[in-house]
């Protein structure tokens, strides 16, 4: 399905914030917000809720703590206790490095997947960008056009007012 | 509206805009390979050739290729390993710690350190696992049950901590690399004009748009990475000191180790960043990005863990004296004195003396001075890793085991090798990824630019800039916006 979009190019960050509240303000909803590299407040600007990912990292730490935990006491204290020299066969001091290196190991690699899941990002054979530029030095500002396209030149005039440097409509396929 | 500080200096010299950065970094990749690229690199993959005749060798021949003996079992291998190791310690130090402080300078040589950290990991595994002897069987270092019976991996042996440190390290870092990456493939993608380069770099960049609630939770992950690499990278050379202070060997059984091994590797690490930076800003036109002051700054740093690694080796005597243990002192006093004097002194001289020349200036915002530096340093690093292993080792407790160590052919052969190897991945690393990264430098570039030529420090003056350092932004919209929060 494939979607009408009025974009706005902005060629500064602060611009870009200032816009982003106005167009807001005046009751327009932005599809989405492109930009070279983050911009600090957007979150906010455009409404964007705190990302619950640390919560994530936490549960994914544990997770490996506990594996690494269990893996060792399991293997070396219950399946096959090895008698080294009388010493306890479930030497807590000496499972601790492994221990943590599993816990970096499950809260890196869980963090990463779940970015990737989340954020929807896969290698893929061909990527449809709203505005090659976007990666570049432009900031772009996406709102979605109805069938017919018809606020778009009122929308022009709206982002135009807040210092977008060019207004341009794009026919994109939504995903 | 800009916002330069006027007690910094400058990050980013030379005025650039947000293209100027696409398009400066993304030259490398785009344009054709330059001859002293390709010199450069037929050099290092003749060195992966002696790599690969090397580890042939010993593998089909066995380690008795190497110059180890029964008394010295452990020499050039396991120097190598650490010293590789600690190497690739810098690149993280950069990336997390530096990410932590918000230290912004680290923005324009993360991705190299990185990818030095990454490959020097690599160059790192070889070693051990060439020592094996059949390295087809280094799966059995992992806790699979043994095909000979149900017996599991010793979780108490240091050296299979090691395997869990090197490989959660390895990977981690890779991890943490790549994800910077996507955004910069992105850029490389919308610019890419040939059929195969748009192909291999979407598939590369992962579908990055630069989405609003991409970069969002890309900080976050990024900031959680950070936080989880910070102490990884204090445990990992921290492990493998365990693989000697846990041992009862003279001059190894020591609890300063972690701490000493891991300043020691930041500092060798930051010599080998200095080393490869001071190139690649050459060959690649990269002054404005990675300036003196970039350079001053590794020097500064290369140079307190310098201190710290030199007060090490003086407490290291100072115990040994202070202990009574008649073997310990002997084997300190026979490190300084004994036949393998010319190490301990290299050692000394490279690693304490001459970091402590970045006390000067003059030295620090030298660039000849500091390339000569930085390889002392990798030297004495080497240096101190083999002083550590083989003097404690070729002096046994029992005086008819004495023995000393002279490296084969095939050892010189593997250490010369690796850096074949090393210097092969960075070369194309070089060639085909973005040396630095340029979605980060650009959210510093607002606030550091700089618009006078290219940065010289003898006529520096602070002053704010006259215009904005990106064209075409209308004057009126910022002033009236105030800062969100």
């Amino acid at each position: 399905m494939t979607k009408q979009f009025a974009l706005g190019i902005f060629e500064d960050e602060d611009v870009l914030l200032h816009a982003v509240e106005n167009v807001r303000a005046a009751g327009v909803k932005i599809y989405d917000v492109f930009s070279p590299y983050p911009v600090h407040g957007i979150d906010d600007a455009l409404g964007i809720e705190r990302s619950r990912l640390p919560i994530a990292a936490f549960f994914f730490g544990l997770t490996g703590l506990s594996f690494a935990l269990w893996m060792q006491i399991y293997m070396l204290g219950f399946d096959w206790p090895m008698i080294i020299g009388g010493k306890p066969h479930i030497a807590l001091p000496a499972f601790i490095p492994v221990a943590f290196e599993l816990t970096v190991f499950f809260t890196c690699h869980g963090m990463a997947l779940t970015f990737f899941t989340i954020t929807g990002l896969y290698p893929r054979f061909k990527t449809h960008v709203m505005d090659v530029r976007a990666t570049d030095d432009k900031f772009v500002m996406a709102i979605e056009l109805d069938e017919t396209g018809s606020q778009f030149s009122r929308l022009t005039q709206l982002l135009r007012d807040n210092g977008a440097s060019e207004v341009n409509q794009k026919e994109m396929s939504k995903n | 509206m800009q916002h330069v500080s006027a007690l910094r200096e400058p990050l980013v010299t030379g005025g650039k805009t947000l293209h100027d950065v696409t398009q400066d970094i993304c030259y490398q990749v785009e344009a054709k390979p330059n001859l002293r690229w390709m010199a450069a690199l037929s050099v290092a993959l003749f060195f992966l050739g002696v790599f690969f005749y090397s580890v042939y060798r010993t593998v089909w021949y066995g380690i008795g290729e190497w110059g180890l003996n029964k008394t010295v079992n452990w020499a050039w291998d396991i120097t190598n390993f650490v010293w590789w190791v600690g190497i690739g310690h810098a690149g993280t130090l950069i990336s997390a710690v530096l990410l932590l402080f918000r230290q912004k300078w680290r923005s324009s040589i993360n991705r190299a350190a990185e990818a030095m950290t990454i490959f020097a990991v690599i160059c790192a595994a070889m070693f051990p696992v060439l020592h094996m002897g059949r390295p087809w069987l280094a799966f059995y270092v992992f806790p699979l049950q043994n095909t000979l019976g149900s017996l599991w991996a010793n979780f108490n042996s240091p050296l299979l901590w090691d395997v869990f440190a090197i490989s959660t390290y390895f990977t981690v870092s890779l991890v943490f690399w790549y994800i910077g990456l996507i955004p910069d493939f992105a850029s490389i993608r919308d610019r890419a004009k040939g059929p195969i380069a748009r192909f291999s770099y979407s598939m590369l960049s992962f579908g990055w748009k630069g989405s609003a609630k991409a970069w969002s939770r890309y900080e976050t992950v990024s900031l959680i990475l950070a936080g989880v690499s910070t102490p990884l990278v204090l445990s990992v050379h921290t492990i493998v000191s365990m693989d000697f202070a846990t041992s009862v060997v003279p001059g190894w059984h020591t609890t300063i180790f972690p701490p000493y091994f891991v300043a020691g590797a930041i500092f060798s690490g930051f010599a080998m960043v200095l080393t490869l930076m001071l190139i690649t800003r050459v060959v690649f036109r990269l002054e404005d990005y990675i300036t003196l002051e970039h350079i001053a700054l590794m020097n500064k740093i290369m140079m307190v863990t310098g201190s710290i690694v030199g007060v090490a080796y003086i407490t290291e005597f100072f115990i040994a004296w202070y202990s009574q243990v008649e073997f310990e002192q002997y084997a300190f006093i026979n490190r300084a004195t004994g036949p393998y004097w010319w190490a301990y002194a290299s050692m000394m001289t490279c690693n304490v003396i001459t970091p402590q020349l970045v006390w000067l200036r003059r030295v620090r915002y030298s660039i000849p001075l500091t390339f000569i530096l930085s390889i002392i340093v990798n030297i004495g690093m080497w240096f101190e890793r083999f002083v550590i292993i083989v003097t404690s080792l070729h002096r046994d407790y029992l005086p008819s085991s004495w023995a000393m160590f002279s490296p084969s052919i095939i050892d010189i052969g593997l250490y010369v090798g690796t850096l074949g190897l090393f210097f092969t991945l960075f070369l194309l690393f070089a060639k085909f990824f973005p040396v630095i990264n340029m979605a980060e430098v650009k959210t510093i570039l607002k606030y550091t630019v700089d618009n006078g030529p290219t940065y010289n420090p003898a006529k520096a003056v602070h002053h704010a800039p006259a215009h904005p350092a990106a064209p075409g932004v209308p004057a009126s919209a910022p002033v009236t916006y105030t800062k969100h929060d």
